[in-house]
């Protein structure tokens, strides 16, 4: 069964790679949805809906942790795992995205191997 | 934070994200302490700021042709000019290595906000930083060509603090042509 996918990043390059990475870790995966920014990302989950969220942090107009707290707030998609691939490396991040129930947290540069190991656990 | 932190900092961090996003090894050159901003006045700048109890600007900058040969690396695909997404795949470099060198030095000086970066092409354009701070220049070779991380990071002021790390960025760079 293939997995519909959203990847939220500021960065096209980022959203390119990751749609790679994704395929090289061998994740069954569908549909892939792009989005610019949280903002954005809300926007397009009213008309689309995903099994899996990759979510940069630091981004324009919303940024990833104020996305990843609307997304667990709302019925629709608060079931929905997601895994932040960010440059945010500080400690205070990472337990603010963790307690705001981020799936998973893997800091940029990132391998093929780190997002595969991240997945295994998640779907 | 010294010179020589700041060093061993962003050749930690520049080394990694291009080993593991590029497979680039890089090569260390000699570094370098600048009083004005340092950069190259052609070529492609992107540029981030730094918010804190510490503020200041970081930059990546290379030729046009390594910019196409970086993001022909990290993209997968070969470039033959300089356009959206070279200056965005060169924005998404700069972000990672200053980003990381960000993160460690938070572990020292506390949490640090890091801007969006901006991405700069052109020739013959002049810099200029509002700060007075030294910029410590960071070169490497990459792949034959030299390209170069600079960094100025300094305790903030009253005035500084006031200053958004997107208005530092802003305003360290100004374009003549």
């Amino acid at each position: 069964m293939s997995l519909d996918v959203m990847i939220v990043d500021d960065s096209a390059a980022i959203r390119k790679i990751l749609q790679r990475v994704l395929i090289q870790a061998d994740v069954p995966i569908g549909k892939v949805v792009e989005a610019g920014d949280g903002q954005d990302a809300l926007e397009k989950l009213k008309t689309v809906t995903v099994g899996l969220i990759l979510s940069d942090i630091n981004m324009p107009n919303m940024d990833g942790l104020q996305l990843l707290a609307a997304l667990k707030s709302q019925e629709s998609t608060k079931g929905v795992p997601v895994i932040m691939v960010t440059t945010e490396g500080s400690s205070n991040k990472v337990m603010e995205a963790v307690s705001l129930g981020a799936a998973g947290y893997v800091r940029k540069p990132f391998t093929a191997e780190q997002i595969k190991e991240k997945l295994a656990g998640i779907i | 934070m010294t010179h020589d932190q700041l060093v061993s900092l962003v050749r930690q961090s520049t080394r990694e994200v291009f080993g593991t996003m590029l497979g680039i090894e890089l090569v260390d050159h000699e570094p370098s302490v600048g009083d004005g901003v340092p950069a190259p006045n052609t070529g492609v700048v992107a540029l981030v700021g730094l918010a804190g109890a510490w503020a200041g600007s970081g930059t990546f900058s290379c030729s046009a042709e390594m910019a196409q040969k970086i993001s022909g690396q990290l993209l997968m695909m070969e470039f033959s000019a300089v356009d959206a997404d070279v200056l965005d795949a060169i924005g998404e470099i700069t972000n990672m290595v200053l980003g990381n060198v960000k993160t460690s030095l938070e572990e020292v000086l506390g949490p640090m906000g890091l801007s969006i970066p901006t991405v700069i092409y052109g020739r013959n354009f002049t810099t200029r930083s509002v700060g007075k701070s030294n910029w410590t220049v960071v070169p490497f070779e990459c792949l034959g060509e030299r390209v170069e991380v600079h960094i100025c990071l300094a305790p903030s002021n009253e005035r500084q603090r006031s200053l958004s790390a997107k208005d530092h960025a802003a305003a360290v760079l100004t374009m003549a042509e």
